[in-house]
């Protein structure tokens, strides 16, 4: 894995003692708020509904287990024992004290970790298929080219007052784990006659208008990544709105100046700076590349696991849901579910977190990611070694076996903690967690992405859940939207709305009305909710929802 | 011609803690939303956040919440503001698990 070098570690450092000078002349009275504003957000730290909020930077989701530990660290000395994963492979604490932030900083440093550029019109933290460096199905690790794309992009001096944020993803396999086409500008690892290179995505996002990106070069050569980006961003920060923040996104640039346009204009702008990159940037690839070299696998028998799964169909259960094909035969990634039934997603508590830093220690090369569906993931583990990760994670409660399931659900923070939000999210999950389970059919259903956002900028990704479900302020009242039919994969859809919305209360009984009509209705077990979707077109679902009489008027 | 005026409370966060204060008819800021001044007249709802505005050295985004009176005081008549006198619905924190019920002076 990747070590700060000696020019990160001073550079983290002089960062958090500037921060700890500006929190001081905030609360000396030196700095005003608006003053003060902009310096915090720099360093990720907002102000929300109840309380100070510190969104911490996990670059491209991957953690060492001391890392994880020192988040149990933070989370018991300066907040209330707790962390919340988020969809950007972030960690965030919800009741920092002003004050208290500089030495979390401090404490963050100490493990190489920092909030820099999590909040900002900048490059946010690029993230990557959570299971890269492991997946069976990937042609390369993609976190050296992610890397490449943090050091270029951290405190780049062209890049800190963009229109608005700008969020890059990286993914290596042709099944789209990292929700690519939802992204600012996306970047694919592809090969072409053998030669490695690039499949470049721009325009995407969710948010009030959402939009599938759109490739704006088929393959562009290895070398030629950082200026080819740069060339992009350079051509957004110029053309892009500053005059309405609801059309600064590039999605909305792309799409007002047409997808040839902006090629046209990228693309000479690549041409003219290509020959300012004198190659250094390969060199410092190729190093990282040789840092993220995979750990020395153990040559386990896997043998073990099939006696063990023989007689624990518990264990049975969790290996078939939880755990994704490995490159090396004998070894299996493992999802670490943070949705307990009934519990909110993407939080762990400090135990659990020093629990999966101690199973990484033990068992996966002291390894875990974030994944961008608020799970953790064990991305190395031997298959013998199987059951004893699933019995630590039990004791815990981290052995739900729902990866992929209903009750593995994506949901912002919403109106318990967030001030954009116009409704809560976090109840909603917890809600329909509990009644799939009440109702036994979640194996049944199988495959099910349910998404919740509380605002229309969509951090819960609504608009690529197969349910997505949108939380808004109707004259005073809570009232969800939901849609149906998107996609994040490789094969990106929006969701369609279905018609009007529903209260508070009645979220979880339309859902459920869903996912009977869906068990109704589909030919074979095989046949997942979207491709059930897919095949029927709204109207069933429709009709489950409002009814013969409200189907025409909706 | 301009909308009537309904009664507000004024409210913000407080800076070092970022907890939600209110203020009160003496000009106090406190965290209990039932102890908060209700404001039924417009120019004293502008006097009140001027005085908020000058006062940004302990406190952050001041701003005019709807409101109407209760029998302990006044109450919030949007969810958001009532989520804000309580705290988050997922965990026992925030208002909601703070026991010391005295209106604490910021």
């Amino acid at each position: 894995m990747y070590k700060y070098s000696d020019f990160d570690e001073a550079f983290v450092r002089e960062r958090c003692a500037q921060f700890r000078g500006q929190v001081e002349r905030r609360i000396d009275g030196s700095l005003t708020e608006e003053e003060f504003r902009p310096l915090r957000l720099m360093n990720g730290l907002y102000l929300q509904l109840h309380a100070y909020m510190l969104r911490i930077a996990v670059p491209y989701g991957t953690l060492r287990s001391d890392q994880m530990r020192q988040f149990a660290h933070i989370a018991d000395t300066w907040d209330k024992g707790y962390g919340h994963f988020t969809t950007r492979q972030n960690i965030q604490f919800n009741w920092p004290k002003l004050k208290d932030v500089p030495d979390i900083l401090d404490a963050l440093a100490d493990v190489q970790m920092h909030a820099i550029q999590t909040s900002g019109n900048t490059i946010r933290n690029t993230t990557v298929d959570h299971f890269a460096g492991a997946a069976a199905d990937e042609i390369a690790d993609p976190r050296p080219t992610a890397e490449l794309i943090r050091q270029w992009s951290t405190d780049h001096p062209e890049f800190q007052f963009l229109p608005r944020k700008f969020k890059i993803a990286v993914g290596a396999a042709k099944h789209d784990r990292a929700v690519l086409r939802a992204h600012d500008v996306a970047v694919e690892l592809v090969e072409e006659d053998g030669q490695p290179g690039y499949r470049i995505f721009v325009g995407g996002g969710l948010g009030r208008t959402p939009m599938i990106g759109q490739v704006v070069r088929d393959f562009l050569p290895k070398a030629d990544l950082l200026p080819y980006l740069e060339a992009i961003v350079s051509t957004y920060n110029l053309l892009g709105r500053r005059d309405n923040k609801y059309k600064a996104r590039i999605k909305i640039t792309v799409f007002e100046n047409g997808l040839d346009t902006f090629r046209d204009l990228a693309e000479a702008e690549f041409a003219r700076i290509r020959d300012g990159f004198s190659g250094v940037d390969q060199d410092v690839l190729a190093d990282l590349e040789r840092q993220f070299a995979l750990p020395a696998f153990k040559n386990a028998d896997p043998s073990a696991l099939s006696a063990a799964v023989a007689v624990d169909p518990t264990l049975a259960a969790w290996v078939a849901r939880n755990t994704n094909p490995h490159k090396v035969e004998t070894h299996a990634s493992v999802t670490i579910s943070l949705k307990e039934h009934g519990k909110t997603p993407g939080d762990a508590s400090s135990e659990q977190m020093r629990v999966m830093a101690d199973l990484a220690d033990a068992y996966g090369y002291g390894e875990l990611r974030v994944s961008h569906e608020q799970n953790i993931i064990m991305p190395h583990v031997a298959k013998a070694d199987l059951p004893a990760v699933f019995t630590a994670l039990a004791k815990v409660g981290l052995a739900t076996a729902n990866a992929g399931l209903t009750s593995d659900i994506i949901a912002c923070p919403g109106m318990d903690y967030c001030a954009l939000a116009t409704a809560r999210s976090i109840p909603v999950a917890e809600k329909i967690a509990l009644r799939v389970q009440e109702l036994g059919l979640e194996q049944e259903i199988g495959l099910m992405k349910i998404k919740i956002s509380g605002c229309i900028n969509a951090c819960g990704h609504h608009h690529v859940g197969h349910i997505g479900i949108l939380g808004l302020d109707r004259a005073g009242v809570e009232n969800y939207q939901i849609t149906l039919g998107g996609d994040g994969t490789e094969n990106a859809a929006i969701g369609q709305r279905t018609g009007p919305g529903f209260a508070y209360d009645e979220v979880v009984p339309a859902v459920e009305r869903l996912l009977k009509t869906y068990l109704e209705k589909r030919e074979t077990a095989e046949e997942t909710f979207l491709d059930a979707y897919r095949r029927l077109g709204a109207d069933p679902f429709k009709e489950a929802l409002y009814g013969d009489a409200k189907k025409n008027a909706a | 011609m301009a909308r009537k005026f309904t009664p507000k409370v004024l409210t913000a966060n407080d800076l070092l803690e970022g907890d939600v204060i209110y203020m009160t008819a003496d000009g106090q800021w406190v965290r209990d939303h039932a102890s908060a001044e209700l404001i039924e007249d417009e120019t004293i709802a502008d006097m009140r956040m001027l005085t908020a505005q000058g006062q940004q050295d302990h406190i952050v985004g001041p701003y005019l919440a709807d409101a109407k009176a209760g029998p302990n005081g006044p109450e919030p008549t949007h969810f958001r503001e009532e989520f804000r006198t309580r705290g988050p619905s997922n965990y026992y924190h925030g208002k909601q698990a703070d026991t010391s019920k005295e209106s604490a002076n910021v």
